[in-house]
């Protein structure tokens, strides 16, 4: 593994505590493969192959993501959903990170990881019932290796190491990877996962998405040293990534998950990202952030970089763009619809699921609010 | 298992029997390996089933449970141990909005077969956050069973039952009883979360669990020198709590007094005395009384007999409720 030897050699050799400014700065220990104007590079410790078909595989994820994303936006504006956690302009953190795992490998996700859910094949549609408010989760976690979102910033860190301390308990060599933001690294939990972690070696990827806004907060709040050097307290690799650069996510999260699979422990990966749209559709950047700083990320996007990068090299012609407009026609179409017809829970819902097993309490309020419900004309009571 | 067993050997051999049968079952907690737990509970566990059953954890409470919960999601059956009441509050999210909650937001897809053993209560002289009575925050918390024994007997087939359990189960052992020894059966007797009337009478009914049995036992048997025959309920599970078996006895006795350590004001007392007088209500002679700590910080361990409820304040509270 002189991958590894050699990534932990240079973050040790890292300067000790910089300024304050340099937690916000992406410079200079970012990880690149893909420039923003779509030229590729190279980079010694993550080496990168990628065909033609797995670009423009790439580039379609990118594209789906981000369309499912808008069309979820558009249906909290026209009431069809209570809430909406927008991943705009982090769709390359988390394709990326998300086509790098292993079909046994697991994620653990926050409730924004929109693009992540796409690479485990989770469908669209079952991301919305707790945003439309049917159910607060609802799918099976195990059936695709995609955890419930967790609202508690950070508690799923946890969940994710715990995960992989059973891994490792099997034998097994999938790996685990947790996700979570800049705002969620000041937490307790995300810090007794990377120590839960880090002592029992086990095969979890830490992957902070430092989007630059915890809210309103800049990550100038939550640290004063790039959040991926935490990691050397915690006796652990960091690497910091172009989040903006699928090619970059997809390198050094495989790096990252094949070093915990192989039994050498965690890492934390930083994507250095940003959030384009607000923190959700409740909330009003305009208060806090400078139209100016928007601006200049907009010439980071992740898929305009890679669209880029395909047209420049002649790997995809205009048939093939046409054709994932198309998809992603159809797949907003599918969205809006999905909603739309989405129906109400039975109020009943309430006491389904409590407990897996018999609770008298839970059965005696069921039986009063179905009689109460009964005693209105019709039998019911909405 | 012939023979007098102490509460915490109880508790060991049914840990060591849950270890055995169940290859999935591991216990997690703050010095419980070698050590065998500050209460050595855990006593001579990591040595027969290896630190990779039997983990000694960093000192984080909500890591020990937040960890648990993940390798309940791998299929393991974590069994585990808060060193001490006052330490659980730093997992309170982990055991509240995380551990309780995951099954209903999964629709029913995963369980969460863990177990939070918690020795709880206090008169054992201790220094501050380790004497305290928090069970009503978790009864409060739809998703959890909160159960607690009062003997050996119990305290072995409770928390066998509560490791079977496929949902969470806050298991709070009394401290103070942990060297008080008792028979213990060659089966469970009862499910996990019934009810036992642990002294038949005829004029009022005491209701405790945990440590307060032994005093409302104690009670009981100082009354009927007077010639008033009380009866005493072991409560044993507090989420569910088995009303029919108390309002059985309350129609017959006509009068109910609640007893915990827990502070009175909003504890179970408070909701045990609501709905027994909603269904009991033409059958008591008085208004169910609640004997239980004050609404103050629990205190430094020269005055906690003032704060704990003993075999006085109950029969007072006995006095009061016979005099309607």
């Amino acid at each position: 593994m002189t991958v590894k030897s050699t990534a932990r050699a240079r973050k040790k050799a890292a300067p000790g505590v910089p300024d304050k400014t340099s937690a916000g700065s992406a410079a200079p220990e970012l990880v690149q493969l893909l420039t923003p104007e779509g030229d590729r590079v190279e980079h010694p410790d993550y080496p990168l192959t990628v065909t033609p078909e797995e670009l423009r595989a790439l580039y379609r994820d990118l594209v789906l993501v981000r369309r499912f994303d808008a069309e979820a936006t558009s249906l909290q504006r026209q009431g069809e959903l209570g809430l909406w956690a927008s991943l705009l302009g982090q769709e390359a953190a988390q394709v990326g990170s998300g086509r790098a795992m292993r079909p046994g490998d697991y994620a653990f996700p926050t409730y924004r990881e929109h693009g992540v859910a796409w690479c485990r094949d989770v469908d669209p549609l079952n991301l919305l019932g707790m945003f439309r408010g049917v159910n607060n989760g609802g799918w099976d976690p195990n059936e695709k290796n995609f955890h419930l979102y967790t609202i508690v910033i950070g508690a799923q860190t946890l969940h994710a190491t715990g995960y992989a301390m059973g891994i490792t308990k099997d034998g097994a060599d999938d790996a685990v990877i947790a996700y979570f933001g800049d705002g969620a690294s000041s937490q307790g939990d995300v810090n007794e996962a990377f120590t839960f972690a880090s002592v029992y070696n086990s095969p979890v990827v830490f992957f902070c998405q430092n989007n630059q806004w915890a809210i309103s907060e800049p990550t100038t709040v939550q640290t004063r040293i790039p959040l991926y050097r935490r990691a050397s307290g915690f006796g652990f690799p960091g690497v910091r990534v172009d989040g903006n650069d699928v090619l970059a996510c997809l390198a050094v999260t495989r790096w990252a998950l094949d070093h915990a699979r192989t039994g050498q422990g965690p890492v934390l990966v930083e994507a250095f990202t940003y959030r384009m749209g607000a923190h959700t559709t409740s909330d009003d950047p305009t208060r806090y952030r400078q139209n100016e700083e928007t601006e200049a990320w907009k010439a980071k996007d992740p898929i305009l970089r890679l669209k880029a990068h395909l047209e420049k090299e002649g790997l995809a012609d205009e048939a093939f763009f046409a054709e994932v407009e198309a998809e992603s026609e159809k797949l907003g179409l599918r969205v809006r619809e999905g909603v739309r017809s989405m129906p109400d829970p039975d109020p009943t819902l309430i006491f389904d699921h409590v407990y897996t097993e018999q609770h008298p309490l839970v059965d005696e309020e069921r039986a009063e609010y179905e009689a109460y419900a009964a005693s209105f004309e019709g039998g019911e009571h909405h | 298992m012939a023979g007098q067993l102490s509460i915490a050997k109880a508790l060991n051999d049914a840990l060591r029997k849950s270890l055995e049968s169940d290859p999935k079952t591991v216990l997690m907690g703050e010095d419980i390996g070698k050590l065998g737990g500050v209460f050595r509970i855990t006593d001579g566990l990591q040595k027969d089933f290896g630190d990779d059953r039997v983990i000694d954890t960093p000192l984080a409470e909500s890591g020990i449970v937040g960890t648990a919960i993940g390798l309940a999601l791998r299929g393991y059956r974590p069994v585990v141990e808060i060193q001490f009441d006052g330490f659980v509050y730093p997992a309170f999210d982990q055991i509240v909005s995380q551990l309780a909650k995951m099954h209903a937001r999964a629709l029913g897809h995963v369980k969460m077969p863990v177990t939070v053993r918690i020795p709880f209560g206090g008169g054992i002289g201790a220094v501050e956050h380790h004497s305290e009575s928090h069970e009503a925050y978790f009864a409060h918390t739809a998703g959890l069973r909160v159960v607690s024994p009062s003997n050996a007997h119990d305290a072995h087939w409770m928390l066998r039952q509560a490791i079977e359990s496929d949902d969470p189960v806050v298991f709070l052992e009394p401290k103070r009883r942990y060297w008080d020894k008792g028979e213990v059966g060659e089966d469970p007797m009862l499910p996990l979360h019934s009810a036992r009337i642990v002294r038949p009478g005829t004029d009022a009914t005491l209701i405790a669990y945990g440590p307060m049995v032994k005093v409302c036992q104690e009670a009981a048997k100082a009354a009927e020198e007077d010639g008033r025959q009380l009866e005493v309920v072991d409560l044993r599970s507090l989420s569910p709590i088995d009303f029919p078996t108390l309002e059985e006895s309350l129609k017959r006795t006509g009068r109910g007094i609640v007893v915990h350590e827990a502070p009175v004001f909003l504890g179970l007392g408070a909701e045990l005395a609501a709905r027994l007088t909603e269904r009991c209500f033409y059958h008591l002679e008085a208004p169910i009384l609640r004997v239980g700590g004050y609404h103050a910080p629990y205190p430094p361990s020269r005055v906690e007999e003032t704060y704990l409820p003993d075999l006085d304040r109950v029969l007072d509270a006995v006095d009061r409720a016979l005099a309607y």
